[in-house]
């Protein structure tokens, strides 16, 4: 019985926990909405429904937001990856349509490892800006954001470049193993950043730069050169999300792709625990809050709830996730309705840690 | 204008060296001109224009028109591109005021604010034309007329066609729609006229409509959902080509054949869109076109010449079927 309780609460003390939650509700409601939600069948030799439609759309926020964790785990924050999203789908998409055949795997490569360039350069200005001249990242990264778009429109030359190429399109409809392709290029990028942060000692180094970046300066690690890594790595992150957006719809238009992504991935990363003032970085729950924020846009459009109302729809459950996943308003929560209080989570190594309510 | 104030010196000192700069360059003109016989003798119109941006392909092509029919008109063209803020094209105008055009034309970024400056023109004894945008001021003497392309008709035509083409059908006919942005007087209008048209036959329905917000990633994701959510669609909707060619690639991955199996009716007539209509995949496109130039070189030339104008003109636009694209499809500018 004890047992039983105690696991319990180390499964609701898990800070996946409410954010599952959440995401199984809004899935159940869904269901009970419409039961054929969930269905999914076979169609032309890959698997075909709604939830893979989420898979497939949530993989490039999933990309964003990770770059965006480690930014924000640096203490910092990332504003332009929407406009690098723009850039790096309008370079690649511009070259492939120069070309004589736009399905020669050879000039796909090309475009993409000009694009990829491209946005190494974007991070290592914004790196630059924050870790070398020292100006406060939300200010340097508004710069891109602003000018990145008048780039991408620059390249694109303001109208919207529509290419027919089959290797391009496959990064964002592509399938492999009957599931989309995309899901599996940002869980590649996810374990790969996993195995670099929590394999080696890097992970931690971005955590205490982002919790003191001058002790850790002080404590010998080379705080300038962990942020600006952080900015490239998001840059790049961006640039393969914007490969899979332009591909989604074999189009790049300068406008659209990628607009206010970083404020959805900025919120993915806070769902998933990371708090905005850095230090401890999580990247299953970032990965959870970009499905959970894709979960929502398609809930949106599967139950018809009228435009009108749909951005409050919207801003009703991400406060509600907020509220639910914050260890302060879940213990006054409880605590009024059982006069025992409960054991608080295990206090925070640093106050910074505490996600904001 | 309270922006305007508001500048801080460095930037106040780049805009007296611009218009500096800019008068300057206005004067070399005018005195080269005077050298070639006087520009103002000889009865030739000078307008003065400010364009919104270049924010899209339609833009492009608006600019394009423009430029294109002053010259065809011989009508010396003054451009300014206002990149999407309403102090630049205060101040444009301000500048084509001093410069003492002939008319001033303009496509407003905003629709509030214009008051002080119309007026000035006005005492300047100005004409001004309103292309494409309104703006909502009271005094309707501020300017001469405005140009631009009526949504609620092209809702309404569209309207109208499947009204036609559903005239025989007995069932119910279901009609999904891609919004506009929310809010959007393009996306308002034309649901608007569309609802109202489709009225006349209570067999056709709209059971689903969300906004795409005018992009193909947008109309795409919300088809996909609208495919999944309602087994039976017979029509789509959308409020520009944008989102239809979008909605096009979720309606193949469905398994469903677009223009046979789903109607699509769309509004704009850009390049691809066009495309689409010709390879069959759309079936009806009413037009909104940016090519406003021959239209508005004209109008310059009857209010220059003193002429009473109406207060609303329409673009003079048209919609086409599969044939129709087939045919425009070569000479076609945008």
């Amino acid at each position: 019985m004890n047992d039983t309780k105690g696991r319990y609460r180390t499964l609701i003390g898990h800070r996946l926990f409410w954010p599952v939650a959440v995401l199984v509700a809004m899935l159940a409601a869904n269901t009970i909405y419409r039961p054929g939600f969930l269905s999914i069948e076979l169609k032309d030799g890959h698997l075909y429904g709604s939830p893979i439609d989420i898979l497939r759309l949530s993989a490039p926020l999933i990309l964003v937001a990770l770059g965006m964790t480690l930014v924000i785990s640096t203490g910092g924050i990332d504003l332009s990856v929407g406009s690098v999203c723009a850039i790096s789908g309008a370079m690649a998409c511009m070259y492939i349509s120069k070309q004589p055949d736009q399905n020669s795997l050879a000039v796909v490569v090309t475009a993409l490892a000009m694009a990829l360039g491209v946005a190494l350069v974007l991070g290592v200005w914004n790196g630059v800006l924050v870790a070398v001249i020292g100006i406060q990242p939300i200010i340097a990264t508004l710069i891109l954001m602003v000018a990145g778009r008048g780039l991408a429109q620059l390249i694109t030359q303001g109208q919207i470049i529509t290419i027919n190429s089959g290797p391009f399109r496959s990064i964002g409809l592509g399938h492999l193993l009957t599931l989309p392709l995309a899901i599996f290029i940002a869980l590649a990028a996810a374990l790969l950043v996993a195995a670099f942060t929590r394999r080696t000692a890097l992970g931690m180094i971005i955590e205490s730069v982002g919790g003191n970046a001058e002790a850790s300066r002080l404590a010998g690690i080379r705080s300038g050169r962990v942020i600006f890594l952080a900015y490239v790595v998001s840059a790049v992150c961006a640039a393969v999300a914007g490969f899979m957006m332009t591909a989604n719809v074999s189009s790049a238009d300068g406008n659209a792709v990628g607009l206010w992504v970083e404020l959805d991935a900025i919120l993915a990363v806070v769902i998933g625990g990371t708090s905005l003032a850095g230090g401890r970085f999580f990247l299953s729950g970032t990965i959870l809050g970009a499905l959970i924020i894709q979960t929502l846009t398609t809930t949106v459009y599967a139950m018809n709830i009228s435009p009108q109302t749909s951005l409050l729809f919207k801003a009703v459950v991400v406060i509600a996730v907020c509220l639910i996943q914050a260890p302060a308003f879940r213990a006054k929560f409880s605590r009024r309705r059982r006069s025992a209080p409960p054991p608080p989570r295990p206090v925070a190594d640093k106050p910074k840690e505490q996600v904001p309510a | 204008m309270r922006k305007m104030r508001t500048q801080s010196a460095p930037w106040r000192a780049v805009a007296v060296l611009a218009s500096v700069l800019l008068v300057g360059g206005v004067a070399a003109c005018g005195n080269s001109d005077t050298g070639g016989g006087g520009s103002k003798d000889d009865g030739k119109i000078t307008m003065g224009f400010s364009q919104v941006g270049a924010e899209s392909g339609w833009r492009t092509a608006n600019t394009t028109s423009i430029k294109e029919s002053a010259a065809a008109a011989g009508i010396e063209l003054k451009f300014d591109d206002a990149q999407q803020k309403q102090e630049n094209q205060i101040k444009a105008i301000r500048n084509y005021i001093q410069q003492k055009v002939d008319v001033i034309a303009f496509s407003p970024v905003v629709e509030s604010g214009w008051d002080t400056v119309l007026k000035e023109a006005k005492d300047a004894g100005i004409p001004v034309i309103l292309t494409d945008r309104s703006v909502d001021s009271a005094d309707k003497s501020l300017y001469k007329t405005f140009l631009g392309s009526d949504f609620v008709k092209e809702g309404r035509l569209a309207g109208e066609w499947l009204v036609e083409q559903k005239k025989s059908a007995t069932g119910p006919v279901n009609i999904v729609e891609l919004q506009g942005n929310t809010g959007a007087a393009p996306a308002n209008d034309r649901k608007k006229g569309f609802g109202e048209a489709i009225a006349a036959n209570p067999n056709l329905k709209i059971i689903a409509s969300q906004p795409g917000d005018f992009t193909r990633a947008g109309g795409k994701q919300v088809m996909e959902q609208f495919l999944k959510a309602n087994p039976k669609i017979d029509v789509l909707f959308a409020h520009n080509d944008d989102m239809g060619l979008g909605a096009l690639e979720a309606i193949t991955a469905a398994g469903k054949v677009p223009g046979k199996d789903i109607t699509i009716i769309t509004v704009d007539a850009v390049k691809d869109g066009m495309q689409a209509l010709a390879d069959g995949k759309f079936n009806f496109i009413a037009e909104c076109s940016p090519l406003l130039g021959p239209q508005l070189m004209d109008l310059a030339k009857k209010v220059k010449a003193g002429e009473t104008v109406p207060p609303r003109i329409e673009t003079e636009e048209t919609t086409f079927t599969t044939e129709q694209a087939k045919e425009a499809l070569p000479t076609r500018k945008y």
